[in-house]
């Protein structure tokens, strides 16, 4: 009798501990977006809790330069966390192909993204998903609208009205033209670079003709880029050679610079930080009237990581992403993240506004080596860091720069050899 | 009393002191540095597999020419990195420990703690101070020598191809001038008035005192500290790391081997890393340190001559 009792309470107890158990899934976040960890801890993950008792959520993200290696470490260690934020392309399909991103294709919620938008975490033949789109950036360029005002200048359309505007803050004096720095390299290609070569190789049309192996880095629609960016050097602050990226923010948001390129991911950051005006303006066009291009570059998903024993929650977090309601927090939240999802998304903020303007003016574009280019060993995106910071600084004329990348990207890409 | 020795018992206490310093330095010196070494004569193919592949690795690092250019212009600017310190960090330790020795000196306790306390400082902190005063927009550096007039020869050192490799040297002899300076004073000190009174006996005092009587006695001192320094300046990694990231800049001219090995392990941004290249290139700063200590112990410090007093 005395056994049959202490079997019942002792199964009693154990039905309740995996009752707690059940209750306790506790979802990791692995993200490179360490600027976003208030929004994330305050809105999105209260929201999400709120909906799923049972599913807690702990962002954890990394420094964005060593994201990836970090990520790829933990992932072999076997210590990475349950939900894994995707890079677009290539570093995270690695991932799938090693086994460690599972495969996402039957989630429910994969029916809320267009085509283009799950391009991004596809394999090459587009039959499996692995990662959740979540955001794209737009490049452009910021400005200082006070700035403008008080020099009466407007935005510029071309190249040339551009530099004219460069030319005028210049001589007024009261204003760096433009705040960017080479320090760090990465803006030299990515804000510049990136941002305003679209224009040039006529954006997919340009990018797809690479991935081909029709077009080399050595034709003047991919030098041009380099030779507009050597340009550039004459209008940045003093010192730009050692100027970091949070230092050119510093100096936009302070109203000491009076352009700074860039994208719309700024736009959270800059509206807590800047009192002025500011306005965007997008890549300018080589003559008046040319067809404009933008990068618009899924930049952000989604995957569940295979070694998750928390697999089924993570799902119903990953559905989660797709519904209009975390469409609506999220682009909200961190105004300059375009959400990829189907669903309605009404923004507020009027800068986000005319960043996602662009997308009905011009033609769309993400940046050029994400996708398959930047396989091989030397890794074609690392190199153009290195270049655009050279040509800015002068140390490498525009030609040598292509020919540098031509050479790295054909010592490894078939289709250019 | 052949007997006895005959009869004595193995000494086990030998056996048993020794052995906690043996094991612990097996599991993390030396089946690491022996993993490293296995681990460099494998490669992953593409199935994810290891696959040994002999001395293929370092086939790659020294015949390919992307791989060799970066490889050696990491070893150049790391010798330029030593040699800095050889030529700036020990005759600066030298002289202010000569200098600190003098009894005459006031507050000698203080300048000792002084020039001391970088050296316990973290890298992290010396690098971003150093970048920060050195910073072109928001450094004292700049306000500084415009207040002294000699606003023109501001750069941006950190960001120049000509100099930031030199002045990221120059930081981390700031750091460490400290470590050369206590041991040559310890050292110094250490020198028996006996031997001084006499030198001052036969009339050699001042300056000729320190090159001829304490200079020579310190010799070994100086062998030692050159060796540290040695090996301290390539597995340097940190101050480069934190000042001008894992891409080296500007354009590499500031990767040494550390930095090197760091990307090429375990990868930056969309490269991935690679832990069998990695390993390669750990494997040749090993035999770039070991070749260099060698030198060190059989060529200069056998030859050294000891005083005992």
């Amino acid at each position: 009798m005395a056994a049959r009792k202490f079997t019942i309470a002792a199964s009693a107890f154990l039905l309740s501990s995996t009752a707690l158990m059940a209750q306790d899934v506790t979802l990791t976040i692995e993200s490179w977006r360490n600027d976003d960890i208030s929004i994330w801890r305050n809105q999105i993950i209260p929201a999400f809790e709120a909906a799923h008792p049972g599913i807690k959520l702990d962002f954890q993200p990394t420094a964005p330069a060593q994201y990836n290696s970090a990520l790829n470490s933990k992932l072999d260690a076997g210590t990475a966390g349950d939900i894994i934020t995707c890079r677009a392309f290539d570093a995270s399909l690695a991932l799938f192909q090693k086994g460690q991103l599972a495969d996402l294709t039957d989630l429910e919620g994969m029916a809320n993204y267009s085509d283009v938008a799950k391009s991004a975490w596809s394999t090459d033949d587009g039959s499996k998903q692995f990662c959740v789109p979540m955001a794209s950036v737009i490049h452009g360029f910021i400005y200082n609208a006070d700035a403008f005002a008080e020099l009466g200048l407007e935005e510029p359309t071309t190249v040339d009205e551009f530099f004219a505007v460069l030319d005028a803050i210049a001589a007024e004096g009261s204003y760096i033209p433009m705040a960017m720095g080479v320090n760090d390299q990465w803006e030299a290609a990515t804000m510049g670079y990136a941002n305003i070569g679209p224009n040039y190789w006529m954006g997919e049309q340009g990018r797809n003709a690479l991935i081909a192996g029709e077009a080399k880095l050595t034709d003047a629609e991919f030098v041009a880029p380099f030779e507009q960016l050597a340009r550039w050097s004459d209008y940045l602050g003093r010192g730009f050679e050692s100027q970091s990226y949070p230092d050119s923010q510093n100096l936009f948001t302070l109203g000491r610079a009076a352009i700074y390129p860039s994208g719309s991911w700024e736009i959270a950051g800059f509206r807590a930080q800047a009192d002025f005006e500011m306005g965007a303006f997008p890549p300018p066009v080589q003559n008046a009237g040319d067809t404009c291009y933008i990068s618009d570059h899924t930049d952000m998903g989604m995957g569940l990581n295979a070694a998750s024993p928390n697999a089924e929650a993570g799902r119903v977090f990953l559905n989660w992403l797709g519904s209009s309601e975390f469409a609506n927090l999220f682009a909200n939240a961190v105004p300059g993240f375009f959400p990829l999802s189907n669903a309605e998304v009404s923004l507020e903020d009027p800068l986000a506004q005319e960043f996602i303007s662009w997308r009905g003016e011009c033609e769309s574009s993400i940046r050029p080596f994400h996708q398959i280019l930047s396989r091989g060993t030397p890794n074609l995106s690392n190199e153009s860091w290195g270049t655009s910071a050279n040509v800015i600084r002068g140390s490498q004329t525009p030609a040598e720069a292509a020919e540098q990348m031509q050479s790295g990207l054909a010592s490894w890409y078939a289709p250019q050899q | 009393m052949s007997d006895r020795a005959r009869k004595r018992p193995f000494r086990w206490h030998i056996v048993v002191f020794l052995a906690p310093a043996v094991l612990i330095y097996t599991a993390i010196m030396i089946i690491p540095l022996f993993g490293t070494l296995n681990l460099s004569l494998f490669t992953r193919a593409e199935d994810g597999t290891r696959v040994f592949v002999g001395l293929a690795n370092f086939q790659t690092l020294f015949g390919d020419p992307r791989w060799s250019d970066s490889f050696w212009n990491a070893t150049w600017n790391n010798l330029w990195f030593f040699i800095i310190h050889m030529l700036v960090q020990n005759p600066i330790g030298i002289a202010l420990a000569a200098i600190l020795s003098t009894p005459k000196l006031r507050f000698a306790a203080f300048y000792r703690t002084a020039i001391f306390i970088p050296a316990i400082l973290s890298f992290v902190i010396v690098g971003f101070v150093w970048k920060l005063i050195l910073s072109p927009l928001w450094g004292v550096a700049p306000t500084f020598m415009d207040a002294l007039g000699l606003g023109d020869w501001f750069a941006p050192w950190l960001g120049l191809e000509e100099s930031a490799l030199t002045t990221l040297a120059l930081i981390s002899v700031w750091q460490f001038v400290g470590i050369p300076m206590m041991l040559i004073y310890a050292a110094l000190l250490s020198i028996p008035d006996e031997v001084l009174e006499a030198a001052e006996m036969d009339g050699i005092t001042g300056a000729s005192q320190f090159w001829k009587i304490k200079l020579p006695l310190i010799l070994p001192t100086i062998g030692i500290i050159s060796i540290l320094t040695f090996v301290g300046n390539f597995n340097a990694f940190d101050l480069i790391y934190v000042t001008q990231g894992a891409l080296a800049g500007p354009n590499f001219t500031t990767d040494i081997l550390g930095s090197f090995l760091f990307r090429t392990f375990f990868g930056f941004q969309l490269q991935l890393g690679d832990p069998h290249m990695g390993a390669t290139v750990a494997t040749v700063m090993f035999a770039i340190i070991l070749v260099g200590v060698s030198i060190y112990l059989f060529g200069v410090q056998t030859r050294l001559r000891r005083y005992q007093f």
